[in-house]
């Protein structure tokens, strides 16, 4: 028997979105499993094993992204929808978060700060060039909202969706560590911290571990999310044209 | 309907909302925050999200992760890139991520503590 009518078999699948979807969706399947052996180690990150495997299986077929792409696009798409769900979760916290309006202000106004410029500042000192700069600046909110605002700015969004996410893997990876070393033990102060620093991954994290951290890590996924849509493109608009 | 799908065409048409919204109004936001900001407004106007908005929300929620994998593999389009810049990469998403986490519950908690604190004493 020859290889041949294997060639093209491969040639056809690879060529139809079906394989960029089904490989998605059996990665996230086997890297689940591994979290979920793991105990739910936060360094067994689903996201990280799941595109860990994804690279192997498209380097070693000699496949493209753009052609893994045009049939991961479904489940990307999907990131839009979920983004406008954050509002059900704002909203019926809503209550409580109004008692809370301090503490959620004050973290979110020093969060963002911290975040935007500790990366700004080191990539800078460090020697990053302008576009991997202005790609990374947006690294802590989730990436469809990173995506256009590194769109605005000038960074490449394609880059900034992998700084994101790298960002949501790190954070979901190390809170627990430094949560811990700094005595944090509110689960509010907690969530809110993961979904600040670590957007939807952070969430998703935080989710697993404490019901009540994952609301507030949502809260401030919504709501950092939002902010800075509204403040990067501003704050930029303005640094330039004073420039 | 199910209950999901028509939670998912409400996500949707509020997406589309938003989209249009941004477009016509030359907003600098992008068009699912939008969408996002709408549907809160409305579910504050309600008072209660409908059943079948919380099920497909949720349902996208649980699966939060999994909506990340595709542009996480994008990695593999910026490997020169990322390679040649590893060092400031590295250092601003790792050390700032920790920072901002710190910075944030740190925060969060003392401003909780003091709130509690004014309360229960009383600002007499």
């Amino acid at each position: 028997m020859s290889a041949q009518p294997f060639f093209e078999l491969w040639v056809y699948l690879a060529a139809t979105p079906l394989a960029g979807l089904t490989l998605t969706l059996v990665a996230y399947a086997v890297a689940w499993r591994c979290y979920v052996r793991s105990g739910m180690h936060p360094a067994a990150n689903p996201v990280l094993i799941s595109v860990g495997l994804i690279v192997a299986v498209l380097w070693a077929s000699g496949t493209r992204y753009q052609t893994y792409f045009d049939g991961a696009q479904f489940v990307h798409f999907l990131l839009g929808p979920a983004v406008v769900g954050l509002a059900v979760p704002l909203a019926r916290e809503w209550g409580s978060v109004r008692k809370l309006a301090l503490p959620i202000a004050g973290a979110l106004v020093v969060g963002s700060v911290v975040a935007l410029v500790t990366t700004v500042g080191l990539a800078r000192a460090l020697g990053a060039t302008p576009a991997t700069l202005l790609s990374l600046a947006p690294k802590s909110v989730t990436a469809p909202i990173a995506m256009g605002i590194a769109q605005r700015i000038g960074g490449v969004p394609a880059l900034a969706a992998v700084f994101a996410v790298t960002t949501g893997v790190i954070g979901a990876a190390l809170g627990k560590y430094v949560l811990d070393a700094c005595r944090v033990r509110d689960w509010r102060a907690r969530g809110f911290a993961l979904g600040m620093a670590a957007h939807g991954i952070g969430t998703a994290r935080a989710f697993q571990v404490n019901v009540e951290a994952g609301t507030y890590a949502s809260l401030a996924f919504a709501l950092h999310g939002f902010i800075a849509a509204v403040l990067f493109p501003l704050g930029y608009a303005l640094l330039v044209r004073s420039a | 309907m199910s209950e999901f799908l028509t939670g998912f065409t409400w996500l949707l048409v509020f997406q589309c909302a938003g989209e249009v919204l941004v477009r016509l109004a030359g907003l600098p936001i992008p068009g699912p925050v939008a969408g996002m900001a709408l549907l809160f407004a409305a579910l504050l106007l309600r008072r209660q999200a409908p059943d079948a908005m919380k099920v497909a929300a949720g349902g996208l929620g649980q699966h939060l992760s999994l909506l990340f994998v595709p542009a996480g593999v994008g990695v593999m389009m910026y490997v020169a890139q990322v390679t040649d810049e590893w060092l400031p990469i590295l250092a601003a998403l790792v050390v700032s991520t920790v920072l901002a986490i710190a910075a944030t519950a740190l925060t969060f908690a003392w401003l909780a503590r003091r709130q509690r604190r004014a309360q229960t004493h009383g600002p007499q």
